[in-house]
């Protein structure tokens, strides 16, 4: 019953597949994983915009949508009808064919990106060897699309937004891709089927991800950082910086065109949580042993949805960086942090199993920290700030 | 079939690249041409070159653009004709090279061989001959890209000061 469970969709697509002629199958195949996936991303989409305008309201103390629907839910569905009526406008000295382009292959990237990220057992749409350099590649072309949008609209503000954008993800992509390299060095695989395989099994009730080592912690941890920059979330949201340049790089788009927008943004974050749980979360493997016959791809969109939770609950509560911080974080604590990481991971791959290593890598862990933050932080001022005019 | 899409699309995107006039669309251009390029690769089941072509040259052109933009005062198109006056004697030169080369690669030795079995080389292979047997020349790779890096950071950063 589990098994059958677990492999519901597999073995449905099998069998629609099977009343089609021979030559037909691959195609056919592909066809139905790629839709299945459009759907049900793009419905993840519309649940996510509820949660985290509910969410958000819920922590700045206001209600947040309440009008359509019961408690707001159907929100999504008038957010579309309304993008889709509202009247297209393009700027007169807008570069016409860059300025239709960038929303189209932003958009066209961050569906493709879901290509390699395992969502089930036996459930991938193209398990290729390189997956995670495919994940790496493709999401390079979501950053020029966001330079495209900057420049062609021949807006200060949004040009200033591209460059703000460029400068960031480009600073932070180093460490997302060390980070995820600590991985593949333990996996021994680029591939992101391997990658959750080789994190399958369980010692008593607890299972082995990679997350659960001090080097997989550590990487964690920076790279979520790292995916929240590069998704230009908030507190990296200074490419959006809606109080000191409108929208950024989108300011002059309008309608569909900016829903698109919307999309593709919260498409690459879905992206990347996904890429962050195969990663490090153990894929869609159960995080307990007794709970494994619950299907697998419940336990993936379970963890996909703690993560856009944790990104709402971190957008409510931080303030945005300046960029001379931003950089300094991506430079001067990010890189080393995640340079050291690399000599951790292979420390632990060589020691022997124990508490020994668990108190070596520790170490190796904590002392950079606290080290590097000690640097980051030289010449600040930390006192009581004292309001002149307020008390 | 999917050959011939890829190589349109290459050759559509470099043609583009050389004769649009806006600098930036020309360098979008480029970025197609590099995809395609990219999208063959991939079909000859090079993936590792494949994947690496479009991380490396779509990122730094990303960066190149950048560049475009910063360095010089207008992207927008230029007045000046494309093709360069001395039309009537560039095109039998251009002919003449595209004849020699054509000719030369027809009669080489190299387009006699057979066609080689396609070799079974995975990610891992590639994987293993950099960090066993081409480990040295790949950290001395890394240590002069960084020493130039490092070079290039210490000169715009004392030019800054100056400017001062």
């Amino acid at each position: 019953m589990g098994e059958t469970a677990d492999q519901f969709f597999v073995i449905l697509q099998h069998w629609l597949v099977g009343h089609a002629p021979a030559s037909f199958r691959p195609l056919l195949s592909a066809l139905f994983s790629v839709v299945a996936i459009l759907v049900v991303f793009a419905f993840l989409f519309a649940i996510t915009t509820v949660l985290e305008r509910k969410g958000l309201g819920r922590i700045q103390n206001r209600y947040g949508p309440n009008r359509v629907g019961p408690f707001g839910v159907l929100q999504p569905i008038a957010d579309g009808i309304k993008s889709l009526t509202k009247e297209d406008i393009v700027p007169q000295a807008a570069d016409k064919a860059v300025h239709f382009l960038a929303p189209v292959v932003l958009v066209l990237a961050a569906f493709s990106l879901y290509a390699v990220l395992p969502i089930g057992r036996n459930m991938v749409l193209a398990n290729l060897d390189s997956g995670v350099l495919y994940f790496f590649a493709v999401s390079s072309v979501m950053e020029l699309t966001i330079f495209m949008a900057g420049w062609s609209s021949r807006n200060k503000y949004s040009l200033l937004g591209a460059m703000r954008a460029i400068a960031q993800m480009i600073s932070y992509e180093v460490p997302l891709i060390l980070a995820s390299v600590t991985v593949i060095m333990a996996a021994g695989s680029v591939s992101t089927v391997a990658i959750v395989e080789s994190q399958a099994g369980y010692s008593g009730i607890l299972p082995h991800w990679f997350v659960f080592t001090p080097w997989g912690f550590t990487g964690f941890i920076l790279f979520m950082i790292a995916a929240t920059a590069e998704s230009n979330r908030s507190p990296f949201d200074l490419p959006e910086g809606e109080s000191e340049i409108i929208a950024g790089y989108y300011t002059e788009y309008s309608g569909f065109k900016f829903a698109l927008f919307f999309l593709g943004e919260y498409l690459g974050m879905f992206a990347i949580s996904g890429l962050g749980i195969t990663l490090f979360l153990g894929g869609w493997a159960a995080p307990l042993s007794f709970l494994t016959w619950i299907p697998s791809y419940l336990w993936f969109f379970t963890k996909l949805l703690a993560m856009t939770v944790m990104f709402i609950w971190i957008r409510g509560t931080l303030p945005r960086l300046r960029m001379d911080q931003l950089m300094n974080f991506a430079w001067r604590f990010m890189l080393p942090m995640a340079l050291l990481n690399l000599v951790t991971a292979g420390v632990w791959r060589f020691l022997p199993h124990g508490v020994v290593r668990w108190f070596v890598c520790g170490l190796l862990v904590v002392v950079p920290y606290v080290f590097l933050s000690r640097g980051l932080m030289q010449g600040w001022k930390l006192e009581k700030r004292v309001y002149r005019f307020a008390e | 079939m999917l050959f011939m899409i890829f190589a349109i699309l290459t050759v559509a995107g470099a043609v583009a690249a050389l004769s649009l006039r806006n600098l930036v669309h020309s360098v979008l251009a480029l970025t197609l041409a590099f995809a395609g390029l990219a999208a063959v690769y991939l079909q000859l089941g090079a993936q590792f070159i494949g994947l690496a072509q479009i991380l490396v040259y779509v990122g730094a052109v990303a960066i190149l653009i950048v560049f475009a933009v910063l360095l010089t005062r207008d992207t927008r198109a230029t007045s000046q004709s494309i093709i360069s006056s001395s039309r009537i004697g560039s095109w039998p030169v251009v002919l003449a090279v595209f004849g020699i080369l054509a000719w030369a690669i027809r009669h080489s030795a190299r387009s006699q061989w057979a066609i080689p079995p396609q070799p079974e080389t995975s990610i891992q292979q590639i994987g293993n001959a950099m960090m066993l047997r081409f480990a040295l020349p790949l950290e001395i790779i890394g240590l002069l890209l960084t020493v130039a890096l490092i070079g290039a950071v210490t000169i715009a950063m004392r030019e800054q000061e100056e400017t001062r």
